[in-house]
């Protein structure tokens, strides 16, 4: 395997007076999953709004394929093939399912082939083929979910973000939701999973990083998935 | 009805075709306000300027065609340069400090036009022949307010056009919902913003070839009156979306239109009393807009 494909080396994230994220390091390198878990506050979104650009980040660095991505404007970000799926979502109500697809467009590095891309996407999530004409407003939450995954597979990028996929959703959406990330590991991109359930994600990832005050605490493997005395210890540490 | 109120079928045709000068300039504010959630308070300027270039035309004994074309470029330049030297520098500042730059830009432009073409301003004479009457089932309509009804209606038509069929249409539209989700999935902001831009100083240049018709003497403060009624004409209707902000604009150019010609001659100073009066109205019974459904934003 190649080097990482995204690489965070002692981030620091400060809102005014409160510091978010203090000398965060991961890496994720392609195919890999790796898991943000922590409290509330602990700075899992907040390292996830810097990669992307829309944190105020004041120090270390964040490098994809070893380019530098500090400073430059989120759109470039994406167009350099990273994409997020936002925490809520954030999909286009007032807009088709179609045209939020066409919107992830946006962030691709070629050109042509669109069709094609979006029936990669459609395999993996059948339901966004399916009501590709609906106003994506009319969408329930799971199937928003779905959409706003597929809206950021278009862009064909070499990391994905994603900001707790499983917020608020019914165990069966979420039990999707985790299937497509296996499959989208399989396709060769580096994930970075920032999840509330943490169980759940310390399963499926690769490794998961425990943050508490912006601090990485602990890495734990799939292994430790079942020990719950120390997913609470990590939590509580 | 008609009758009663003293309004003839001239004065309602003159109405549509005012709401529908107002519509167009609506549209305008509206896409800008759209992608930078600011009211650029200097687009009767651009408007004013659109208009001084067809007065030089006309002093000068250029052809019509010519004539407009300077108008457009005139418009077009001076719009790139507010997004260079203004907009882009200031977009990621408060929507105050914005809001406030575009007052600046707005009295510049007045300032630069008083200068130099004087407070008693030109003539842009080449088109005043559209202000003559063609009789349509023995009523008397002025040209101008036929081509301005058709220019209007193809306008809004290639608007739709390029917001709903073409992919930087979709863009806007994602930009004015959602900007950073937008920059996010890839959307570049300064091309979104600059298309924007280009596109409402299009319109501000048909804005003004229609206004100079109607009214041919073209000083600093041209168009100043139209832009506050076309602005209290957005709020009414909603600006947060370029429907209801058309609507808003329209409404409001076909009341003050229908006023104008409702009112007696010895009144009609009483017109800007009556207008805003209702538009204060509107607001206190539907804050978010006559015709805005679903949630607000933040308004400047």
């Amino acid at each position: 395997m190649s080097g990482p494909a995204l690489e965070v080396k002692g981030l620091d994230v400060r809102y005014g007076g409160v510091q978010a994220v203090r000398g965060l390091s991961l890496t994720v390198a392609p195919g890999e999953i790796v898991g943000l878990i922590g409290a509330n506050g602990a700075g899992k979104s907040s390292t996830l709004h810097a990669i992307m650009g829309v944190a105020p980040v004041t120090g270390g660095e964040i490098a994809l394929g070893g380019r530098s991505l500090r400073g430059r404007s989120p759109e470039h970000i994406a167009r350099s093939g990273v994409a997020l799926v936002p925490e809520g979502r954030r999909i286009f109500a007032e807009l088709t399912v179609e045209e939020n697809l066409r919107l992830g467009l946006a962030g691709r590095r070629g050109r042509g082939g669109a069709a094609a891309l979006f029936e990669s996407v459609f395999e993996l999530f059948p339901m966004v083929k399916q009501f590709r004409r609906r106003h994506a407003g009319a969408l329930s939450g799971g199937q928003q979910q779905q959409l706003a995954i597929a809206r950021a597979l278009v862009a064909e990028p070499d990391v994905l973000l994603l900001d707790e996929p499983s917020l608020g959703l019914a165990p069966t959406v979420v039990d999707v939701v985790f299937e497509a990330l296996a499959a989208i590991r399989e396709r060769g991109l580096a994930v970075l999973l920032v999840e509330q359930r943490a169980q759940r994600t310390v399963a499926a990832a690769d490794r998961s990083h425990v943050l508490a005050n912006g601090e990485l605490r602990l890495t734990l493997g799939p292994e430790d998935a079942d020990d719950t005395e120390k997913l609470v210890g990590a939590y509580f540490s | 009805m008609l009758a009663v109120w003293n309004i003839d079928w001239q004065t309602l045709v003159d109405a549509v075709a005012q709401g529908a000068i107002y519509a167009l300039m609506a549209v305008g504010i509206g896409l800008v306000f759209g992608v930078l959630r600011l009211v650029n308070f200097a687009y009767g300027q651009l408007v004013m300027a659109g208009a001084f270039a067809l007065a030089l035309a006309s002093q000068w004994g250029w052809p019509n065609w010519a004539g407009i074309l300077l108008c457009f470029a005139a418009v077009l330049a001076l719009s790139l340069l507010e997004d260079r030297l203004v907009f882009r520098p200031l977009r990621g500042h408060s929507p105050a400090v914005m809001l406030v730059a575009t007052f600046a830009v707005a009295f510049l432009l007045q300032s630069v036009a008083l200068l130099w073409f004087g407070p008693l301003g030109k003539i842009a004479s080449s088109l005043a022949y559209l202000n003559r009457p063609v009789t349509v089932s023995g009523v008397d309509i002025r040209k101008i307010t036929i081509v301005a009804i058709v220019a209007v209606a193809i306008c809004l038509v290639l608007l739709f056009v390029l917001l709903e069929r073409t992919t930087i249409g979709l863009h806007m539209r994602a930009a004015s919902m959602d900007f950073e989700t937008a920059r996010m999935l890839g959307v570049r902001a300064d091309r979104v913003i600059t298309f924007a831009v280009v596109v409402s100083g299009l319109l501000a240049a048909v804005v003004a070839v229609m206004l100079t018709v109607q009214t041919p003497l073209v000083t600093p403060d041209f168009a100043l009156r139209d832009t506050i009624v076309v602005l209290a004409g957005v709020v009414v209707g909603g600006m947060n979306r370029p429907i209801p902000a058309t609507l808003g604009g329209f409404a409001i150019g076909f009341a003050d239109g229908l006023l104008g010609g409702a009112l007696p001659t010895n009144q009609s100073q009483y017109l800007p009393s009556f207008l805003f009066a209702a538009v204060i109205l509107v607001l206190l019974v539907r804050p978010r807009g006559l015709f805005t459904f679903g949630k607000t934003v933040e308004r400047v």
